[in-house]
């Protein structure tokens, strides 16, 4: 390794950093990005992920809306149709129910059922997930609902590497992409080259290697299997952990050839079980890959209600480095 | 007992109507190509109705028939390169900006040939190619979109206009306030042209507003509000303009309302159970393309005979186009996924 990769492979940013790198970078590549969202100008965004944009790229590019989310959505999605590649923002994942139908209905078919005569280069970034007693309208993980619509992409990328470069290809992409962020992830730390990259969507990254289950973690719980695993691995089971970073498409060879090494499978998301993204996992792995299971698998989600304001009502829902560890005991018949 | 909402009084939504008399700066030329259009309108969804009745036509249809001389007289003031969006009854509207009648029939009849290659149909034409951004089975969800289509305008410093066709029935969605208000907000080059036929499907507006004045809420949004005459082409090209020039200019957006009447079914097959059909009557007899016809004759701009000549070539290239659509194929089954996404 010579100097110069050492010093970037020595780079350690925050995912809010990477968020706002990737941004900045993409906008001074090509000047028809623009930020669309409530307060992403000089307030750079509730978490500072957007501090600074306003600055460099001024009121034209980087726009504070009034408060309507439909709006936001619809007219990002006319400006993606008529040469711009905006990146619209819902402040909170749970008001994106404010903009479905212009998510559902226009912005996932508007390509298809015009023929393919209309590109959509649209990035909805929104942040998800439950900590810290924000209650049931500001906690939620919609994943799965827009994995459920033909048309769109969802990304869930939850490592400040992984995080930079799905961006990155999301706001060069000419599909919609749904770009999920968890709120507590916005300070994890990790290393992020300085070089330009990017990454793909609908490839999977192995966060560790293992050969004795199979992790397939979304968003914020990598990093509590990485956890668990680091703690099992002193009682001699390797855990394999896979973070998908998207959603749909999802890279399903990946955890394929993950389960023909370790033959049993959990799957961890915090969004709530029913319905949920790791039913539609667990579906298509025991369709494809029915003879590589030795054990069933086991799903880690969060609970079926809303979620609760107390500190300790909260804590059960949200899927804990416990839940995830029983789940591989249970698996590896421990 | 009926609870039929039954409006005979025409005087009552159009104390006077305006005479049919173009205004200066349009040609001659222009002004026949405007009846042109507008026959070309009227006998496609005539032919529409009937090939629904055969089964020619799949689905669902809405028909443009007396609401010509919006569609037509909003689009003559627009240039090569404006945008517009419409509506679920957006026949008429794509027409109007330069639509290939072919491509649209074929596009009605499912065929691989038309617009978007049989995946939208009458609910979804659009023509991309000729600023058409596409018809939407949603009420008011194309209000966001144009004001985005005005976005890029501004953002990229081009002087194109949008025109924003909606209904009377979308001033009452959420997404009507929200995308008037960030165009005015941000002074965006869009008319907001609300074709104001008083039925949404079967509830009148009346019941759907206190105040029946749609050109009044524009003053709640800071920008000018207009009324127009939706049967008079003239009275919709001259508002429809000037709101143009202004947005062209940087003057930001306008809401013109077309007052109109619809006397024909909200589509196809409806059977107007919530209004006695007879009530209708009074208003065919505004008919705008019976008005047109007679004040071009009056006006010495073209003879009764040159009249009926429009009016058959029209008749003739919507026969074309039902031949065309017949002879075309069906979308093969390798087609379903095309579209879909982009191979980035």
């Amino acid at each position: 390794m010579n100097s110069r990769q050492d010093r970037e492979m020595d780079r350690v940013i925050s995912v809010k950093q990477a968020l706002n790198e990737a941004m900045r970078e993409e906008m001074r590549r090509d000047e028809t990005v623009i930020i669309i969202g409530c307060d992403v100008g000089i307030r750079g965004n509730p978490f500072g992920v957007t501090k600074g944009l306003y600055d460099e790229f001024g009121p034209l590019r980087v726009r504070d809306t009034p408060i309507s989310e439909a709006a936001i959505v619809g007219t990002c999605l006319g400006a993606a149709a008529t040469g711009l590649r905006p990146i619209a923002e819902i402040l909170y994942s749970d008001w994106i129910t404010l903009a479905m139908d212009q998510i559902v209905n226009q912005v996932a078919k508007i390509r298809y059922m015009f023929g393919g005569a209309i590109e959509v280069p649209l990035v909805i970034r929104a942040p998800v997930g439950a900590g810290g007693g924000q209650a049931a309208q500001h906690s939620q993980s919609f994943e799965s609902w827009f994995s459920h619509v033909p048309g769109l992409q969802v990304v869930m990328p939850i490592a400040p590497h992984d995080v930079k470069g799905l961006l990155k290809t999301a706001i060069r992409s000419n599909n919609p992409v749904l770009f999920f962020e968890h709120k507590r992830g916005y300070e994890i730390q990790g290393e992020v080259p300085e070089v330009e990259y990017t990454t793909p969507i609908g490839v999977a990254d192995v966060k560790r290697r293992g050969q004795d289950v199979t992790i397939v973690a979304v968003s914020i719980m990598v990093y509590k299997a990485l956890a668990v695993a680091a703690e099992l691995s002193k009682q001699g089971i390797e855990c394999e952990i896979i973070d998908p970073r998207s959603i749909y498409p999802m890279d399903y060879d990946t955890i394929l050839a993950s389960l023909k090494k370790t033959n049993r499978l959990v799957v961890a998301h915090e969004s709530n079980r029913r319905s949920g993204i790791g039913a539609e996992i667990v579906s298509q792995l025991v369709e494809r890959g029915f003879d590589l299971l030795d054990a069933p698998p086991v799903i880690v989600a969060g609970l079926d209600t809303p979620m609760p304001y107390s500190r300790s009502l909260e804590a059960l829902v949200i899927p804990s480095e416990q839940k995830i560890r029983d789940a591989v005991c249970t698996v590896v018949g421990r | 007992m009926s609870q039929k909402h039954d409006m005979t009084d025409v005087s009552a939504l159009f104390p006077e109507l305006t005479p049919l008399a173009a205004p200066p700066d349009l040609s001659a030329v222009q002004q026949l190509e405007m009846f042109r259009k507008m026959s070309l309108i009227r006998e496609f969804e005539l032919s529409v109705t009937e090939l629904w009745k055969q089964n020619l036509i799949y689905g669902l249809a809405h028909a443009y028939v007396g609401s010509e001389a919006i569609a037509v007289g909003a689009c003559q003031a627009l240039r090569e390169g404006d945008y517009i969006t419409s509506t679920h009854r957006g026949h008429g509207h794509t027409i109007a900006k330069g639509g290939d009648v072919n491509k649209m029939m074929a596009e009605l009849m499912g065929k691989h040939a038309g617009y978007c290659h049989g995946k939208g149909g009458s609910m979804h034409i659009a023509a991309v190619d000729k600023g058409m951004l596409g018809a939407t089975g949603i009420v008011a969800s194309g209000m966001p979109i144009a004001v985005g289509a005005a976005l890029s305008a501004q953002v990229l410093h081009r002087d194109y206009v949008t025109v924003c066709f909606h209904g009377d029935g979308a001033t009452n969605q959420g997404v009507w306030h929200e995308s008037i208000n960030l165009a005015a907000t941000w002074n965006l080059p869009v008319v907001f042209l609300c074709e104001n036929n008083q039925w949404a499907i079967s509830c009148p507006y009346e019941k759907a507003a206190k105040n029946t004045d749609i050109a009044l809420r524009a003053v709640g949004y800071g920008i000018l509000g207009v009324t127009v005459e939706g049967f008079n082409p003239f009275d919709v090209y001259g508002g429809v303009k000037e709101a143009v020039e202004r947005a062209r200019a940087g003057g930001g957006p306008t809401l013109v309302v077309a007052k109109t009447y619809r006397y024909i079914g909200h589509f196809v097959a409806d059977d107007q159970c919530y209004r006695d059909p007879k009530t209708n009557e009074p208003w065919m007899q505004l008919d705008p393309m019976q008005r047109m016809a007679q004040y071009l004759v009056e006006s010495g701009l073209a003879s009764a005979e040159e009249i009926e000549a429009l009016r058959a070539d029209a008749r003739k290239a919507i026969d074309d186009a039902i031949e065309f659509g017949k002879r075309s194929s069906e979308p093969s089954p390798d087609r379903l996924f095309e579209g879909l996404y982009a191979s980035d």
